[in-house]
């Protein structure tokens, strides 16, 4: 179970991101957390990862305080990460970065069942440099091949739809609704994408740095289609905010 | 082979040329100036020159998959070994050199190898080239290696250096110079790592003269402590011709690096491109390796150590 307690957090030029919130998240689920864009859902990913610390209130994973854990050591306890924008370097192939994400030195058949989660051919790119000649939509599901190598408690993706081409966009989805199905431990999601939320047990709407509401994935996905129609946006969008 | 060669040439040799022993194919030994084994093979023949200090080798034409070894070892101060080791390559050949050169000192006296090698590629041969650098011992002396590279390529060669400074070398002037002629294609790939007060100057300079020849120059460099280090690269287009350069350094504590990468066109129809890009490690790159349980350290050492490989 992790549980933010009376979570707070202030951005360097005093701007108030996110405002006391308080959550608990049980175990093996898949929770998105979607909201309008500046509503604080990418400061609460961080502060989980240990990225940002909070400006006041405590994080705890199964009870343990891991508020003042580094980076590194949330990692060691079983947290993950899946960057918006991955990040790229020159020399570091993507066999490379999948083995240090596993711990370990992988068999060819391991590193290819990886790979296949995110619609990638192995033998195509185990031995490409994660640089500028890969696409937006291969860096990003090497990023989330990456993650899903730990096997982790807790994983966190932020907007993994983000920059991404309608393709690898249907692969995503993808490989979302396979970890959906075989779900071991619990995925967080930051996400915008109706069919991204559509998978969820459940959404939290963050809004102004609150938790704005929460509720049981379809019928969220259908009020926030309700408030849609109401407002008479738009008939037929399929991202939220 | 080598029954007189001393221990620390064989573990400058296991790093420097993968030695494991001994050398399959014809091979050249170089200890402190003295030759400390010498194997022709029936197509690869190796003669010590009469006018100075090194080496003839010559590649019959179409000679295809042989490897020839020309390592290069310094095991103690007091020596600066100069050497003059010349490669006539066949036409039509496909060939492997491997010039490893590693100088070693346990004492305050410098040890120090000027290598002056000269290539000549025969036409439609191809010639990959390795060479590796490094400097072991704790002694205070200067560990020196001043490397000269003259290639001509001819008509459709090709040329593949990967030339590498793993580490321990104080100071270091490379120097190399290239001429291809029409169709002819020029790679390097040069790693270097300096750190501490070290020293690492490296001088490309490339002349495109023949319609359809193509150079491609990429140098990725560390800089750690007080070091310095100094790229400058040029390519000339005298013709239709291809150029890309590419150099990437990471520098860390005090370190300096100066880059000048430079493009000169001669021709209407040369093309040439040049990056460049010099900082610390990005924060993102660390950070990601320690969302993975890496920690700070050792995410920047997996990071300098992809870089470099």
């Amino acid at each position: 179970m992790l549980e933010l307690q009376n979570i707070c957090w202030t951005a360097s030029d005093g701007k108030e991101v996110l405002k006391n919130i308080s959550l608990k998240i049980r175990d093996n689920r898949l929770i998105a957390i979607t909201g309008p864009n500046g509503g604080g859902k990418t400061t609460l990913a961080r502060l989980l990862m240990g990225i940002e610390k909070p400006t006041s209130g405590r994080i705890y994973m199964d009870g343990l305080d891991i508020t003042d854990l580094d980076v590194t050591e949330r990692a060691r306890k079983g947290i993950s990460f899946a960057f918006q924008q991955p990040v790229r370097f020159k020399g570091i192939t993507v066999r490379q970065m999948i083995e240090t994400a596993a711990g370990e030195t992988m068999s060819q058949e391991s590193l290819c069942a990886i790979l296949q989660k995110v619609g990638l051919c192995a033998k195509d790119y185990l031995d490409r440099d994660i640089d500028a000649t890969l696409s937006g939509g291969e860096i990003k599901r090497i990023e989330i091949a990456s993650v899903l190598a730990r096997h982790t408690q807790l994983t966190i993706f932020d907007e993994p739809e983000a920059g991404i081409d309608l393709w690898s966009f249907q692969n995503l989805i993808q490989a979302f609704e396979e970890m959906r199905s075989n779900l071991d431990g619990t995925l967080v999601i930051i996400s915008h994408q109706e069919r991204i939320l559509q998978i969820a047990d459940e959404i939290i709407m963050i809004a102004d740095g609150t938790v704005a509401d929460r509720g049981p994935g379809p019928e969220m996905v259908a009020k926030m289609l309700e408030s849609e129609r109401a407002s008479s946006k738009c008939c037929s969008r399929k991202e939220f905010f | 082979m080598g029954n007189s060669m001393n221990n620390i040439t064989k573990k400058l040799l296991e790093q420097v040329s993968d030695f494991t022993g001994s050398f399959k194919g014809a091979y050249n030994i170089r200890e402190n100036g003295e030759c400390a084994g010498r194997v022709s093979s029936k197509n690869i023949k190796i003669e010590s020159k009469q006018d100075k200090p090194g080496l003839d080798i010559t590649i019959l034409p179409g000679t295809k998959g042989e490897t020839v070894y020309i390592p290069a070892c310094v095991t103690k101060g007091g020596i600066d070994d100069l050497v003059y080791n010349d490669f006539f390559v066949g036409e039509n050949a496909d060939i492997v050199i491997v010039a490893g050169c590693g100088v070693h000192t346990d004492d305050d006296s410098e040890a120090r190898h000027n290598g002056i090698h000269r290539f000549f590629v025969g036409e439609n041969a191809r010639v990959r080239y390795e060479e590796k650098h490094i400097g072991t011992g704790d002694g205070q002396g200067n560990r020196t290696i001043d490397p000269i590279t003259d290639v001509v390529l001819e008509k459709n060669a090709y040329l593949e250096m990967n030339t590498t400074q793993i580490s321990g070398v104080d100071k270091t002037t490379r120097k190399t110079t290239v001429k291809a002629a029409e169709g002819a294609k020029l790679v390097i790939r040069e790693r270097l790592f300096t750190e501490g007060d070290q020293r690492a100057e490296t001088f490309f300079q490339v002349d495109l003269n023949g319609a359809g020849s193509g150079a491609d120059i990429v140098s990725r460099s560390v800089a750690k402590g007080h070091s310095y280090q100094n790229y400058v690269s040029t390519i000339v287009g005298n013709a239709a011709c291809t150029g890309h350069s590419e150099c990437d350094a990471i520098i860390d504590d005090d370190a300096i690096v100066d880059a000048s990468p430079r493009l000169f066109a001669r021709n209407k129809d040369a093309s040439l491109i040049h990056e460049a890009a010099i900082g610390k490690i990005a924060g993102e790159q660390i950070l990601k390796f320690r969302t993975l349980g890496l920690t700070e350290e050792e995410a920047a050492q997996k990071i300098i150590d992809g870089f470099l490989a």
